[in-house]
């Protein structure tokens, strides 16, 4: 029966989500977690939830995706952040803490925070 | 680590990172027996026999990179430190199967922990993967299968809000359900040792 349920609820899940799907697909904004074995022992499970509570409690569109080991052990966690057309953005310990104010500084406002970026990789060459 | 989902998910990326498209994770938790077994298998590109043996050196990887690679060496160590072993059997084309024991109501064993996290971790891999999770205490079973899911979802991805919430939500009430059989056991137990330990006290008072 809670199969069936489940079944049902994603049925129904799929119309909704279908509506948005085309404007989620537009936005080009990825959010890129770290998660080699340095990573998960750093924390990046916990900063990709954090990471994933935050878009969702201020309704951003965003693309989340998990990698391998990134090479830069001793900074992890690390996220990246890549938006259309802008360089790439390499975030080096960050905490679920530091979550928010990422978001709201580097996705809502467009300002890079220097004092936590490590790296930032050109639009172009990332293609 | 501070939970075996950590060292599952852990594995599962090294799964992922070894070209897998679908993995199976089973955990067995078996309290009459004391035995914890979780299971890892992946159709992932496999290693040969030397690989194999190397694995479980801290100081191998196949990394460029760096020269450490602690993964594995930390499951393995977390198995041993409470009564049990990690075992792999590998084949070169055809995949990898990780088996990791553990005394159950050992001391040291660190909690399973977030499944529903490690699970979502892995299906927001930059390439598509599928995985199941099936999780068995004492005969009861929770399972979940990504690819029915995926199958019901179309062209949605599971990197939808909607979907990742789905499947935490999924995860986490199956488990819970999971935990509720077992711990009434659990309570059930402590009050026996409870009232065995007072009955001692007594006659020894």
């Amino acid at each position: 029966m809670a199969r069936l349920k489940s079944v049902e609820e994603l049925k129904k899940l799929r119309v909704e989500a279908q509506r948005d799907l085309m404007v989620r697909t537009q936005t080009g904004t990825r959010i890129i977690v770290g998660m080699g074995t340095c990573g998960i022992a750093a924390g990046a499970r916990e900063v990709m939830q954090a990471i994933l509570r935050e878009l969702e409690s201020r309704k951003i569109e965003a693309h989340v995706e998990t990698v391998g080991c990134v090479g830069m052990c001793a900074q992890e966690p690390l996220v990246d952040i890549e938006q259309a057309g802008k360089a790439r953005v390499r975030y080096a310990n960050v905490t679920p803490e530091n979550v928010p104010r990422l978001i709201e500084e580097h996705l809502i406002k467009g300002k890079v925070i220097q004092e936590w970026a490590i790296g930032r990789l050109d639009a172009r060459k990332i293609q | 680590m501070e939970e075996l989902s950590l060292h599952i998910l852990d594995a599962l990326v090294n799964a992922v990172e070894a070209g897998a498209s679908r993995m199976t994770v089973l955990v067995e938790e078996d309290t009459r027996a004391d035995r914890l077994r979780i299971e890892i298998t992946d159709n992932g590109r496999g290693m040969t026999q030397d690989m194999v043996a190397k694995v479980l050196d801290p100081f191998y990887t196949t990394r460029k990179t760096r020269h450490v690679g602690l993964g594995i060496p930390l499951f393995e160590a977390a198995a041993r430190q409470c009564e049990g072993a990690l075992t792999i059997r590998s084949e070169a084309g055809k995949g990898t199967e990780l088996v990791a024991t553990f005394r159950l109501s050992h001391v040291d064993r660190a909690p399973l922990g977030d499944m529903a996290s490690t699970i979502l971790a892995v299906l927001l891999s930059e390439r598509q993967v599928d995985m199941e999770y099936v999780h068995r205490v004492d005969g009861r079973t929770f399972q979940f299968d990504s690819t029915e899911i995926r199958k019901e979802l179309g062209t949605i991805p599971f990197s939808h809000p909607r979907v990742r919430n789905f499947i935490l939500s999924f995860i986490r009430e199956g488990e819970a359900e999971l935990r509720q059989g077992s711990l009434k056991k659990k309570i059930t137990g402590a009050i026996e040792g409870e009232v065995e330990g007072k009955e001692q006290s007594e006659w020894r008072g």
